[in-house]
């Protein structure tokens, strides 16, 4: 039988390494997602000084 | 005969082994009470992150699971229902799970903290530890207690999502909490009734092989009376309403009604036509819990209408 012939436990391999590649990508756009709501979310640094000079006055 | 019929399959997962090691089945429970429980806290959380804290919240539930079946594969071997996992199989190394398991809670607990907060992120670490160390380790093949006990870890999850809306435990959250914790019992003695032979071969001391039959059916009974209070009760706070109080009398009083069945039912009579009750019992605690939360999730959405709650 011939090394290039494809065994059972090839298609195997490549389907697990698909899998895990696949659940590392999303995991990585869900971190990206996360980090641009919370990005947006976050107060920004201009209104903290503005509230803080508020109170001061 | 080539090279590549010379590798030993054993320990060669796919990635389908993998997910199995995450116990998918338990998974769908967590995803689906851990989202009931974020939904129907009075905090409004934005949508991405709420996808994101129950996508953490099941994988920490998955991270338990590798975790579980790491240390039990001894005894998953032994019993009919869990030898084709995938570490008594062979198709995933038990080291293997273990490192998963381990890899996969330092993930969830770590991005659930940074996603939601610390409160939800340090539920779920005790509730990873609470599966893993205190159910499986200590509890499992200790004590015929051990479902009691263990179902505390499978009761978090509503009051995790909670906690990662409101950054609190509360009232709302501990009833949740209760109502898993309470079902748990009735539901894992109604399948241990009829897969009798199971247990005792893996030698675990289920309450149907260190207290005999009779008491289990009897345990059966009373843990569905105290049931019924928690799922009541759950009703008359800030997420309960009239349709939640109305589903949770008619599944309570089916619930009952079967509970009632098993305990008055001779073990002859059971074997006689293969445990049909029982195993009717345990179909119906699924959708019991299912429906409980499901009622829950219309209040919720029926409340956000202006119309839901008291």
């Amino acid at each position: 039988m011939p090394l290039a012939e494809e065994h059972e436990i090839h298609k195997r391999r490549l389907g697990r390494n698909l899998g895990i590649g696949l659940s590392l990508m999303a995991f990585v756009l869900i971190v990206f997602a996360v980090t641009v709501v919370k990005v947006a979310e976050a107060p920004q640094p201009g209104h903290v000084a503005a509230q803080f000079l508020g109170a001061k006055q | 005969m080539s090279d590549v019929q010379t590798y030993d399959q054993h320990g060669e997962a796919g990635f389908g082994d993998y997910v199995l090691l995450l116990k998918p089945r338990v998974m769908s429970l967590v995803v689906f009470t851990a989202l009931v429980g974020l939904l129907v806290a009075p905090v409004h959380m934005n949508p991405v992150l709420a996808v994101a804290s129950v996508l953490f919240i099941a994988l920490g539930g998955g991270a338990s699971g590798a975790l579980n079946m790491w240390w039990d594969a001894d005894i998953d071997i032994r019993m009919r229902r869990t030898r084709n996992r995938p570490v008594p199989s062979g198709k995933v190394e038990a080291r293997e799970a273990l490192a998963i398991g381990l890899a996969l809670s330092l993930i969830s607990v770590a991005m659930l903290s940074l996603v939601a907060n610390l409160v939800a992120g340090a539920l779920l670490a005790f509730t990873i530890f609470f599966y893993a160390v205190v159910y499986s380790m200590l509890l499992k093949r200790t004590t015929p207690q051990n479902i009691v006990i263990g179902g505390a870890a499978g009761a978090f999850p509503p009051m995790i999502g909670w906690a990662c809306a409101t950054g609190d435990v509360s009232l709302q959250s501990m009833l949740m909490f209760a109502l898993i914790f309470m079902w748990t019992p009735p539901h894992f003695w109604s399948l241990a009734l009829f897969m009798k032979d199971d247990y005792s071969n893996a030698g675990v001391p289920m309450l149907t092989v260190t207290h005999g039959r009779k008491s289990t059916r009897r345990h059966i009974m009373a843990y569905t009376v105290l049931l019924a209070p928690v799922s009541l009760a759950a009703g008359f706070t800030s997420i309960g309403g009239p349709v939640y109080l109305a589903s949770a009398v008619v599944l309570n009083a089916i619930f009952l009604m079967g509970a009632w069945s098993i305990w008055h039912r001779d073990e002859a009579v059971a074997e006689a036509d293969g445990y049909a009750v029982e195993k009717r019992v345990f179909k119906f605690s699924l959708l019991y819990l299912f429906l409980h939360f499901v009622a829950l999730l219309a209040e919720a959405v029926l409340h956000a209408a202006g119309l839901g709650g008291w």
